[in-house]
């Protein structure tokens, strides 16, 4: 048998092995699974876990009030609009960005269970993350990355994210482009016998937990009450999961939760030569989109992360609009961001300027930046690959070909992205993942009722159009 | 980086392997992806001497040997802020005057007297 076929095919019990748990017993059906099990079955409280963090030096990070944006955007919007805008400075973790609350779960479980070393696949702050919880814990770490294209030219984001994981001690596999990333650290995971430190673990997205429910904390303590809003930059869905999570844990049921993300509509994540004509590697709509619909592509059997769960509303921003967001948050605020961190924030100044004064929003994380990470450095490497960038109305944004700066704050305008259709998608492929004939029983509906934050009744609505084609 | 074409063994370098050749690739790829091999860098020690394009082997920082074509003799990164964008440089200049002329009392901008100021006057 073929090297490639040959590993995925021992993939079940390669993972078994490397998850350090057996997600067969959440199972119910082929279709539903006890989420809430799987997510409690680690054992750790929201303060245990918050207690993990602190010792590995990771969380309580500072929250901002943007006074100077919240006037910029009150300057356009209508009388008595304009919400205040807030920002969890997450940049402010050891490794740079959010990511750490999750790679320090993981770390943890690892340094528990003995294992003698992590891996994680990732080409974004995750890596950087684990690497350095690792290297604190003494653990190795391997991060498997897509870095490069066939021609070996590489996005300078992704680069200086390679030249962080190895300033922490990591071995870094970089990597051409291809979903065979997976098959590769299949294939490390069984040479070196490390734990698997997937971003999709219920350790992983219970770490978030704890940046949910300090935001509802620091919010109560600066204004009274929890925020009307939280925007959650979204890719994979582990934010968008984990931060709700928290929320919910510290009383903040009302707070409305709005994932965001970078419109790269159109592009192939898998193409070599879409590769680096995108100025993101995370937080787009590329990982966003599918992730949502189908969680259960990921590097786990189940994925905790399952943000249709939580979202009552999904914004995308276009590439320029965040550019443009990210550059007046460094000369308004005096804080210089990473342009994938402030996709969120793009989204806030839109929709704080259609909520009344006293609504609050929260852009719940930010990210380090330096050479490579940065809005200048993509620009350039943007136009160096063809990309045209001008400014403008960027309405006229096409993801790979043009990048349209706006000219004018009131130019910033996210679009809701149909959650509708999302739901409709998420349930096609539950269905389809099913083995052929499987009719779903009522348990059935109510999970993915659940998993789509809809109702039963829906649920058998969407089965329905779906059977009438 | 360096320039120098031959390491020494205990030199930090970087080695260049093909994971899987074009025919050994998953199915379903776009076709530019199908069309290259899936090829990987990796950092390590040396642990020969060698030239570069040599077959050598390399002990990593997690302690893996790992074999491949001597790509790189002291690997270091060249990326950087690049040079200020023309449509980015003005952003600045721009909304620092707007939100002046806003708090001044909104001349060309809007009229609304910017409420927040009031309630955080005593902070």
């Amino acid at each position: 048998m073929a090297r490639y076929q040959d590993v995925m095919a021992r993939k079940g019990e390669i993972m078994k092995r490397a998850l350090g748990m057996d997600y067969a017993q959440f199972e119910r059906s082929p279709i539903a699974f006890d989420y809430e099990g799987m997510m409690a079955a680690h054992g750790y409280s929201l303060d245990d876990i918050r207690r993990i963090q602190r010792a590995a030096g990771v969380g309580g990070t500072p929250l901002l009030e943007l006074r100077n944006i919240t006037d910029l955007v009150r300057s356009y919007a209508g009388s008595g609009h304009g919400a205040r805008i807030f920002v969890k400075d997450e940049a402010a973790n050891m490794a740079g960005s959010f990511k750490d609350r999750r790679a320090s779960m993981s770390i943890h479980v690892a340094s528990e269970w003995g294992y003698a070393g992590v891996i994680a696949a990732t080409s974004g702050n995750y890596g950087a993350a684990v690497a350095s919880q690792a290297a604190r814990a003494g653990l190795a770490c391997i991060i498997c990355q897509e870095t490069f294209d066939s021609r070996h030219v590489g996005q300078p984001e992704i680069v200086e994210k390679s030249r962080l994981c190895e300033a922490f001690g990591a071995e870094v596999v970089q990597m051409t482009v291809g979903p065979e990333l997976f098959f590769h650290m299949l294939e490390l995971l069984e040479q070196t016998g490390y734990l698997s430190a997937s971003l999709y673990s219920p350790f992983g997205v219970s770490g978030i937990e704890t940046l949910g429910a300090e935001l509802a904390e620091d919010m109560i303590a600066a204004t009274g009450a929890p925020p009307t809003h939280v925007v959650v930059t979204h890719a994979g869905g582990g934010n968008t999961t984990g931060t709700a999570r928290g929320l919910k844990r510290a009383g903040a049921v009302d707070t409305q939760i709005v994932s965001a993300s970078v419109d790269l509509s159109g592009l192939h994540m898998a193409s070599d030569t879409d590769f680096n004509r995108k100025s993101f590697t995370t937080g787009h709509t590329g990982f966003g989109v599918p992730f949502a619909t189908w969680p259960d592509r990921a590097d786990v059997p189940r994925n905790a992360a399952r943000s249709l769960r939580y979202m009552d509303r999904y914004l995308t921003v276009t590439q320029g609009e965040v550019f443009y967001v990210t550059e007046a948050l460094s000369k308004l605020e005096g804080l210089e961001r990473g342009p994938s961190g402030n996709t969120a924030m793009a989204a806030a100044m839109s929709l704080a300027h259609e909520l009344p004064h006293d609504a609050t929003v929260v852009v719940q994380e930010t990210e380090y930046t330096g050479a490579g990470k940065h809005h200048w450095s993509q620009l350039a490497f943007a136009r160096e690959q063809g990309v045209e960038v001008r400014a403008g109305d960027p309405a006229e944004n096409v993801p790979g070909s043009v990048i349209v700066v706006p000219e004018r704050p009131e130019q910033i305008q996210a679009k809701d992205f149909d959650l509708a259709r999302m739901r409709r998608s998420y349930v096609r492929n539950a269905l389809s993942h099913a083995p052929e004939g499987y009719e779903p029983n009522p348990a059935d509906i109510v999970f993915l009722a659940e998993d789509t934050n809809t109702t039963p009744a829906t649920v058998e609505e969407i089965i329905a159009e779906l059977a009438a084609g | 980086m360096n320039d120098a074409i031959r390491c020494e063994a205990g030199e930090w370098v970087e080695v260049e392997y093909v994971l899987l050749e074009v025919a050994e690739r998953a199915g379903g790829l776009p076709e530019d992806t199908a069309a290259t091999p899936l090829r990987a860098w990796v950092k390590g020690f040396a642990r020969t001497t060698a030239l570069i394009g040599d077959e050598i082997e390399v002990e990593t920082m997690s302690g893996r040997v790992v074999a491949g074509h001597l790509s790189a003799i002291s690997p270091g990164y060249t990326h950087t802020f690049g040079t200020p964008p023309p449509q980015i440089v003005g952003i600045g200049r721009d909304l620092r005057a707007r939100l002046a002329t806003y708090r001044l009392g909104g001349l060309g901008v809007d009229a609304n007297v910017p409420q927040g100021l009031d309630e955080r006057a005593g902070e």
